[in-house]
């Protein structure tokens, strides 16, 4: 399988990565030499194989449902570029 | 006086312990050492005041007979790990400015068992990159000097800023193996996706040991991906790298992926017999065209293992070919949903934009380097819908026989595995930034196999090229067996002697 330029914009789009013009031939190369290494795996017989979910035997660990952490609102926003009131500010997102 | 920074990690926890040296010497040296060695760019963060204050502290807790077992000892930091109000930027421009106000698990162990922290070590882009090239903080140079160069060329090429010709040190963890291959610390912490840690160790001639996946605890560390990364160090002995690893792992609740077995006395492992131990030498790992130096140097290893009393048997690891191909799915796949938390808002950079789509794809395009923006796309398209199914789910069942291949080695009696570390020394910085991407992933193929299953890989120094440079290589053990590999890997150490780079050219 290869990408043409209009599936380039398409994924960048929804990794949400600006790209331009002039950078889209060059990323359909590099993306079409990645996807024709890894067309090998097409050989393998994977008939029947389940597709591995947790590389390690392991039950998940459960705890007790109690609030553990929290009230820490100025350290969350401590690194955010802009806030205003204990809030991450971004432009409008609703008309 | 002998120069301090010439201990190693183990040697310098005894004198510290018998008193005849201090913290603070010790400390100070190193951070003079990272002053003289700035050209190498291996640190992108000195915190030389918090160092000295942590030397003290524990210089006071020395003279009182008490102490953990790392106290005193100056150690770097891969730029990954969140470390509180320290910079903290998995060397990417997207997390600019970011001061964590938490601290990992890996590092605050560090800290609570006495280790001294000098800074931030350098490091490819969220840790995807097998030269330290993608860092937003430019490349790293190796301490190891390139073939026939003489010191006052390196001298000059060391003096700008792209280090072209300069040996690279490997990646992702390429600030910590040329802090440590230098002098610049005791050992330092790194981490592993698909040989981060083993590469670069091979590049400088140093031991590096990805532990079992859920040996150390992921949290606070930044993700690439999440299935595969694993915490770990690098250090100059076998010794070295268990002392630090026994301190680095643990159980930790807020990581539910990490492992409540109990941590061993890896140091205790170091030295002990390896005799009657079965060692598998896989056929597959036999690549064509495969560079005659790293056969010899593997044969060699072998013939070192069976004189100490071990078995030699070849085993097959039939999926061995399909390991990086399936990974370059899997990894970005996990990397395209870990990284989009990286969106102008909460942290780092932000473009500023009227409109929310538009400012997360400025952000991102802005943020995110080359190198990054590719996997992040890779990752995206196999995700997405139509081809999740081709994609994503039959590199996941591939995984799963990558795993049974090992499994099945391990169940016919093999107690270890001997492969090759990497494909060819050190290469040159620039010389592999081509159009195909897919030449600097080949770097990894026979680390990545290694964390498709969630094993652990420890890489030693076996001996020099025909060019002077280092080659290691890799045991691979069964799941939190790692004290096998420390044995094994004294066993190598021991036969092949240390590796040691030229005298500080870069000084």
């Amino acid at each position: 399988m290869s990408v043409d330029l209009a599936a380039v914009r398409r994924i960048a789009h929804l990794a949400r990565i600006g790209v331009s013009e002039a950078e889209t031939p060059h990323l359909q190369d590099e993306i079409n030499a990645i996807l024709k290494f890894v067309e090998a795996l097409n050989e393998v017989d994977v008939e029947g194989v389940e597709p591995m979910t947790s590389v390690t035997p392991m039950r998940l660990p459960m705890r007790d449902d109690v609030v553990t952490d929290g009230e820490i609102a100025g350290k969350v926003l401590a690194n955010a570029p802009l806030t205003e009131d204990g809030f991450f500010l971004v432009p409008k997102v609703i008309e | 006086m002998t120069d301090l920074t010439s201990l190693t990690l183990a040697e310098a926890r005894d004198q510290l312990k018998s008193r005849a040296i201090s913290s603070r010497d010790l400390t100070t040296a190193h951070l003079d050492a990272i002053e003289r060695g700035k050209g190498l760019n291996a640190y992108v963060t000195v915190t030389a005041e918090k160092a000295l204050s942590m030397a003290e502290a524990s210089d006071a807790r020395l003279a009182k007979g008490e102490g953990g077992p790392l106290q005193g000892l100056p150690i770097g930091i891969k730029d990954l790990y969140a470390t509180e109000g320290v910079h903290t930027q998995a060397c990417s421009h997207i997390l600019d400015g970011f001061k964590p106000t938490y601290e990992s698990t890996v590092t605050a162990n560090l800290w609570r068992d006495g280790a001294v922290m000098l800074g931030k070590l350098n490091m490819d882009e969220f840790a995807m990159g097998s030269s330290n090239e993608t860092s937003f903080y430019g490349p790293v140079a190796s301490p190891w000097l390139p073939p026939n160069w003489s010191r006052e060329q390196a001298r000059a090429a060391l003096a700008d800023a792209g280090k072209r010709g300069l040996l690279a040190p490997g990646g992702s963890s390429g600030g910590s193996s040329a802090a440590v291959a230098a002098h610049l610390c005791l050992a330092a912490t790194a981490s592993d996706t698909g040989g981060s840690i083993r590469q670069p160790a091979a590049f400088t001639g140093i031991v590096g040991i990805k532990p079992t996946y859920g040996r150390c605890s992921r949290w606070g560390m930044v993700a690439f991906a999440s299935s595969l990364d694993q915490a770990g160090p690098l250090a100059r002995t076998v010794r070295d790298a268990a002392i630090m690893l026994r301190s680095m792992a643990g159980p930790d609740p807020k990581d539910s992926t990490c492992s409540t077995e109990p941590v061993p006395d890896y140091e205790a492992a170091v030295g002990r017999s390896v005799k009657g131990l079965t060692i598998g030498v896989p056929k597959e790992y036999r690549l064509d065209g495969m560079n005659p130096e790293i056969e010899t140097l593997w044969a060699k290893g072998a013939e070192w293992l069976r004189a100490a009393g071990a078995n030699i048997v070849e085993v097959s690891l039939p999926h061995t070919r399909h390991a990086l191909p399936a990974y370059y799915i899997v990894a970005p796949a996990e990397a395209s949903s870990n990284l989009a938390r990286y969106d102008g808002v909460r942290y780092g950079l932000r473009e500023p934009s009227a409109d929310i789509v538009d400012l997360y794809e400025k952000t991102r395009a802005r943020g995110f380097g080359a190198e990054v923006r590719r996997r992040l796309m890779i990752g995206t398209y196999v995700l997405s819908a139509g081809y999740y199914d081709a994609y994503y789910l039959r590199a996941q069942k591939i995984r799963t026989l990558i795993k049974r291949d090992f499994e099945v080695a391990f169940q016919n009696g093999v107690d270890a595995i001997l492969t090759p570390a990497t494909p060819s020394a050190a290469f040159a910085i620039g010389e592999k930034v081509s159009a195909d991407p897919v030449e600097m992933y080949l770097n990894d193929v026979f680390t990545v196999t290694v964390n498709m299953a969630g094993l652990p890989g420890l890489v030693t120094p076996a001996g020099l090229s025909a060019d002077g440079l280092p080659l290691g290589l890799q045991l691979i053990g069964r799941p939190f067996d790692e004290e096998t590999l420390f044995a094994l890997g004294e066993t190598i150490e021991q036969a092949a002697g240390r590796l040691t780079p030229p005298e500080p050219w870069w000084a």
